[in-house]
């Protein structure tokens, strides 16, 4: 049986390729709506803290989902500051009449 | 139930990649932006479908408090001001990491197994080193603590002892489960993220901010180890070779290292380095209706606009210029350096709010063997990016430096508040050259008299 983590660090070294192939073909004029779209993006850790806000021995508040619910505003903030303003910009990039 | 959510966050992440590929153009950027939205939906939904017992209240409550912020900054903020924006957001990515892997360690009932616990060590570390030299850097990129590198004696060594301190705390969380001992190790990465930060220059600010977003890529990365979640790691990684990228590009448009960026004091020694100028050299002055006048009598005219440009908000009325210009049958476009804003791709996104068609900008490599053809360039607010010494003077501490060649055309006019020097603190021959024509004042100012000069 193969250790998760094994497995884990497989998916981290081809997403890392993945990334790297992706990133070098963006356009350079895109460079700051691509920093926008990563900080959205990186707010997936939101489901690392949605998974820390649970009922904890019938407990609904203790520190553990307090600090997620935290962490879950943190992240909501890229999220939405993230997408948005990066469809906020796309929309600028027009071309000639 | 599990393999359903297996796929459904496979999904998520491959519209993740699906929204980066989209930016490979403007066509279809907006449509991988979409994307994007449709893959964070998912990966949340998902999340909600797996939870054992969820605390709903706090969760909804929190997404759409945090929601509702995020959405009033991203409608309010100005464009000159996405560099301290995005450096905000590194923040809050490092932060809730340390928050996600704190928040872990206390959870009660939950064992740790000796991987987990490196993988929330690492989360943890990675997501406070960002979170702070995210804050130090909003506060140098929006003024609030002045933008100077600050560099004392000792600076590495204190580094390296914070850094060493932070691992010993780490290794006494592993063999004793001690949260004391844990809070101790974020405590240190926090401090360590502030004086990783302060030595680093304001021009060297672009970097910092593509670095942060590497950071906090890893970070996110970090949790998703720790919570054996594969979107957490295929984002985080993508996120994380991002910004990697991004700051090799800087670098490399700036001619400097990383690991010079990152031992920082620029500024300092360049600023210094420029003593050499021996006496006034002349130069020639004119005004802005004599360049309106050598502009609309042109074929070919290349803009080359800087960040002083949009620090006096002229891009509109320099559209207008090149507007009216294009009606006369010139032929304008625009020229851009990777460094001609304060983060990449900042002066693109600059012109595109001015309303310039993207297809009228083009990039250092795509226009540069154009100037030699080329009858009038504008610089305006730029003056490293030009400097022909980079080609030139060996001695020149920008020797090396790519720049855009504007002294090769026929003529150049440069507008300049004065004839002070530029960020690297050089003078530049350009502004001596037969062929240079100088307009000083106010970039708004000069520009609306050319647009009123070339009205009639």
């Amino acid at each position: 049986m193969t250790d998760p983590f094994i497995i884990s660090f497989t998916i981290f070294v081809l997403a890392v390729f993945v990334g790297y192939h992706v990133v070098w073909n963006v356009t350079p004029a895109l460079h700051t709506p691509l920093m926008a779209v990563t900080n959205a993006i990186s707010g997936i850790i939101v489901v690392g803290a949605m998974l820390q806000v649970v009922d904890i021995d019938g407990q609904a508040l203790s520190v553990t989902s307090v600090l997620g619910a935290i962490g879950i505003f943190l992240a909501s903030i890229n999220i939405f500051g993230g997408f948005l303003v990066t469809q906020r910009m796309l929309e600028m990039f027009k071309k000639k009449k | 139930m599990q393999n359903v959510s297996a796929i459904l966050y496979l999904v998520a992440a491959v519209l993740f990649i699906l929204s980066l590929k989209g930016l490979s153009s403007p066509v279809s950027a907006r449509r991988g932006n979409t994307y994007g939205m449709v893959g964070m939906l998912i990966a949340v939904l998902t999340t909600f479908a797996v939870m054992d017992k969820p605390v709903y209240a706090l969760i909804v409550g929190a997404i759409v408090a945090g929601g509702a912020i995020g959405t009033w900054k991203a409608k309010t903020v100005e464009m000159t001001g996405m560099p301290e924006l995005v450096a905000a957001m590194h923040s809050l990515v490092g932060l809730s990491a340390v928050l996600i892997a704190v928040a872990a360690v206390f959870h009660t009932g939950v064992e740790h197994t000796p991987v987990q616990k490196v993988e929330l060590f690492i989360g943890a570390f990675i997501g406070a080193i960002t979170f702070t030299a995210s804050v130090v850097a909003f506060g140098k990129l929006s003024g609030k603590f002045g933008a100077k590198a600050v560099t004392f004696s000792g600076q590495h060594l204190l580094n390296l002892l914070l850094a060493v301190a932070m691992v010993g705390f780490g290794v006494v969380y592993f063999f004793t489960d001690s949260h004391a001992a844990f809070l101790m190790m974020c405590a240190i990465a926090l401090v360590l993220g502030v004086t990783l930060i302060i030595p680093i220059g304001g021009a060297d600010m672009p970097v910092v901010v593509s670095m942060l977003n590497s950071y906090s890529g890893w970070a996110a990365a970090g949790i998703g180890f720790t919570l054996n979640n594969p979107v957490l790691i295929i984002a985080g990684a993508c996120v994380g070779a991002s910004g990697a990228i991004l700051s090799y590009i800087m670098c490399k448009a700036m001619n400097r290292s990383i690991v010079s960026v990152l031992l920082g004091g620029f500024g300092a020694e360049a600023a210094a380095g420029d003593s050499t100028a021996s006496g006034p050299k002349s130069y020639k002055s004119g005004s802005a209706e004599d360049a309106a006048f050598l502009m609309s009598n042109a074929d070919n005219v290349i803009i080359v606009p800087g960040y002083g440009l949009a620090v006096s908000r002229a891009q509109h009325a320099l559209q207008e210029f090149a507007d009216i210009l294009t009606e006369k049958g010139v032929n304008v476009r625009y020229a851009i350096h990777p460094v001609a804003g304060r983060m990449p791709g900042h002066m693109n996104v600059l012109l595109a709010e001015a309303e310039v068609p993207y297809d009228q900008v083009l990039e250092m490599e795509e226009i540069n063997s154009d100037f030699s053809n080329t009858d009038v360039v504008l610089v305006i607010g730029a003056n490293d990016v030009v400097n022909p010494a980079a080609q030139k003077d060996k001695n020149s501490p920008i020797y090396g430096m790519p720049i855009l060649e504007a002294y090769k055309a026929r003529t150049t006019i440069v507008v300049k508040r004065s004839m002070s020097v530029g960020y690297a603190g050089l003078d530049n021959e350009l502004f001596y050259m037969d062929k240079t024509m100088m307009v000083f004042g106010d970039a708004k100012k000069v520009v609306e008299g050319l647009v009123k000069a070339v009205e009639h």
